[in-house]
């Protein structure tokens, strides 16, 4: 399915206008959430490489066996993989995607991408950004002083365009706003309405959240709204972006979530072990067991196992004796 | 078999190209490092001879000191945080870059070529790849936008006379073609292999040797270069890597997750 590249401005406005940005409760189950994705949608995911990536949302939309998913995100780690692997979409739009340097290139990403299977649009790490940020300031483009002359540009071909500053006369590239049709947004704690405050690294969150038409949170902790009212300046993401709240303890495993737990490195080992040996079966093998196999959540994260958490947790914990 | 004893003075690829990239960094700049090597290379600067100089990592951090033994996977987990004076969205620190408060960009590389340009997208036609590498990260925005530090294996497959597909610019076609092409600031300045340190000829923008670790000929070194290299008028040699320098790197990385 082709998607515009640039969304037409008076939808943007209407699909905002049609929704009900009133202060109300959104508290729902995984699966509930899910079920606001539509197949073909355009996903952004927050976070970053293996931070606060929302896996549980991943993991619970190739449960419901949604398809045709684009996908952007600023680094893509082993969600790209399992996103690709399963059906839930063909095209993912990010500035880097492996699992991670220590780990070697993603043999399930080289499969997919080398065999046509699926499509890897590669931006630079601030492109991605700035159109985040183009797209949460209601503007059509914005332009950067990278991207220029390299071939990553030449083979975006018409979605990447230099343009002449009208005042300096600068050459510029002009970079297409991106409006996710929905965010996929996990934090350590938001209150039932919405309001999310975030700990640590933010990368492209808060822009991604006000760029989409809608923001599907999950979250360490629901706290209440008079615990949010009480540090409004930790709230990083406004209520009226938010269509549905989910509180998933360990909800980015085996990713980490900051000052909460770091990776689970156990599981992250394992499974590079398993997809660099066969990038087709071990990739399954892995889905199988940890995606489609468990009965919920918590029967996954008893996979994991409770001692890893706990390692997890502990490690995770100590950035804030320094 | 390589020595992993912490006192010894045996040292690998890795640990001497660290060592010597480190030491290429001035106390009180502003350096943009990514993953790995360079990671390693500018905690390891910070710590040895430069506790002015301020670390940025991508994932938003402003002036980080890593902690050793817990080096993080990417420049994007919280081990990159540790001590800093601010986190940033990542947006946010990579237009440090374009604002122009970056002295120094400090990357690894997978394939880089006579004239500094570096390639980390494909190997073989972008339509039909025989390798989809993981693609630009930062490394695009970083090399676009201020003076590079490229620290990299010395290898002949590495080292091509032209790469396959630019991710990151150095001096595109040699003289000012990258200036023409539209990028006015910075460029490729230093590659550290575990063979040499080369820099880029003022004119030409060619690469050229400027130092040869202790022990190697040039000759070695055009031997594992795909490309016929320039020499340096007054081609030096560099200092052997120091046991003090050895004893710090393998306090950082005890379990050699970037120097193995």
């Amino acid at each position: 399915m082709s998607e515009t590249l640039v969304k037409d401005y008076g939808t943007l406005r209407r699909e905002l206008a049609a929704r009900d940005r009133g202060l109300r409760e959104k508290v729902m189950t995984l699966d509930e959430a899910a079920a606001l994705v539509r197949d073909g949608d355009h996903v952004g995911v927050g976070g970053c490489t293996l931070s606060r990536t929302p896996m549980a949302m991943i993991w619970s939309l190739i449960r419901a066996r949604k398809t045709g998913l684009t996908v952007s995100r600023s680094i893509t780690s082993t969600e790209g993989d399992l996103i690709f692997a399963s059906g839930l979409g063909k095209k993912i739009v990010s500035s880097w995607f492996s699992q991670g340097i220590v780990w070697g290139i993603s043999k399930v990403m080289r499969h997919h991408v080398e065999k046509g299977l699926a499509e890897f649009d590669e931006w630079s790490h601030m492109a991605m950004g700035l159109r985040f940020r183009a797209g949460a300031m209601g503007i059509p483009f914005m332009p950067v002083r990278s991207m220029i002359g390299s071939d990553v540009a030449r083979i975006l071909g018409d979605e990447v365009k230099p343009v002449r500053c009208p005042f300096t006369g600068d050459e510029v590239m002009a970079l297409p706003a991106l409006n996710p049709d929905v965010a996929l947004i996990h934090v350590q704690r938001a209150d039932a309405y919405g309001n999310a405050q975030l700990d640590g690294l933010q990368f492209m969150d808060i822009d991604m959240a006000m760029a989409a038409n809608k923001v599907i949170l999950t979250t360490e902790r629901i706290v209440s709204n008079d615990q949010i009212r009480r540090a409004p300046d930790h709230t990083r993401i406004p209520f009226f972006t938010v269509e549905a709240v989910v509180e998933v303890p360990y909800g980015s495993a085996p990713h980490e979530c900051y000052g909460q737990y770091e990776p689970i490195f156990a599981q992250l080992d394992r499974y590079a072990a398993l997809t660099s040996k066969d990038p087709v079966g071990g990739v399954k093998q892995y889905l199988d067991e940890m995606v489609y196999g468990p009965k919920d959540w918590p029967d996954y994260l008893s996979k994991v196992g409770m001692e890893t958490l706990l390692n997890a947790s502990r490690r995770g914990r100590v950035i804030f004796n320094d | 078999m390589t020595e992993h004893s912490p006192t010894s003075t045996v040292y690998t690829a890795s640990e001497l190209i660290a060592i010597m990239a480190g030491r290429l960094l001035t106390d009180g700049q502003i350096v943009f490092a990514g993953v790995g090597i360079p990671l390693l290379a500018a905690t390891l600067a910070q710590r040895n001879f430069a506790p002015k100089m301020t670390i940025l990592f991508e994932g938003g951090v402003i002036g980080p000191f890593i902690k050793p033994g817990e080096l993080p996977p990417s420049t994007n987990e919280q081990r990159c945080t540790r001590r800093a004076n601010m986190v940033l969205p990542s947006t946010d620190v990579l237009l440090l870059l374009q604002r122009g408060y970056v002295d120094v960009g400090f990357m690894g590389g997978a394939q880089i070529d006579r004239f500094g340009n570096l390639n980390s997208s494909f190997i073989g036609p972008t339509d039909k790849p025989t390798i989809r590498l993981p693609g630009t990260g930062g490394g695009n925005d970083i090399s676009s936008l201020t003076d590079m530090i490229v620290a990299m294996k010395h290898e002949k497959r590495r080292f091509v006379e032209k790469v396959d597909f630019i991710t990151s610019p150095g001096w595109i076609d040699g003289h000012d073609s990258r200036a023409r092409r539209g990028l006015p600031t910075g460029g490729m300045w230093r590659v550290v292999t575990d063979l040499a340190v080369m820099g880029f000829d003022e004119k030409t923008r060619e690469m050229e040797v400027l130092a040869l670790h202790p022990g190697v000929t040039f000759e070695q070194v055009q031997d594992n270069t795909g490309f016929t290299l320039r020499r340096a008028r007054e081609l030096s040699v560099t200092t052997p890597p120091q046991a003090e320098e050895l004893a710090l790197i393998r306090e950082l990385d005890p379990g050699r997750l970037y120097t193995a």
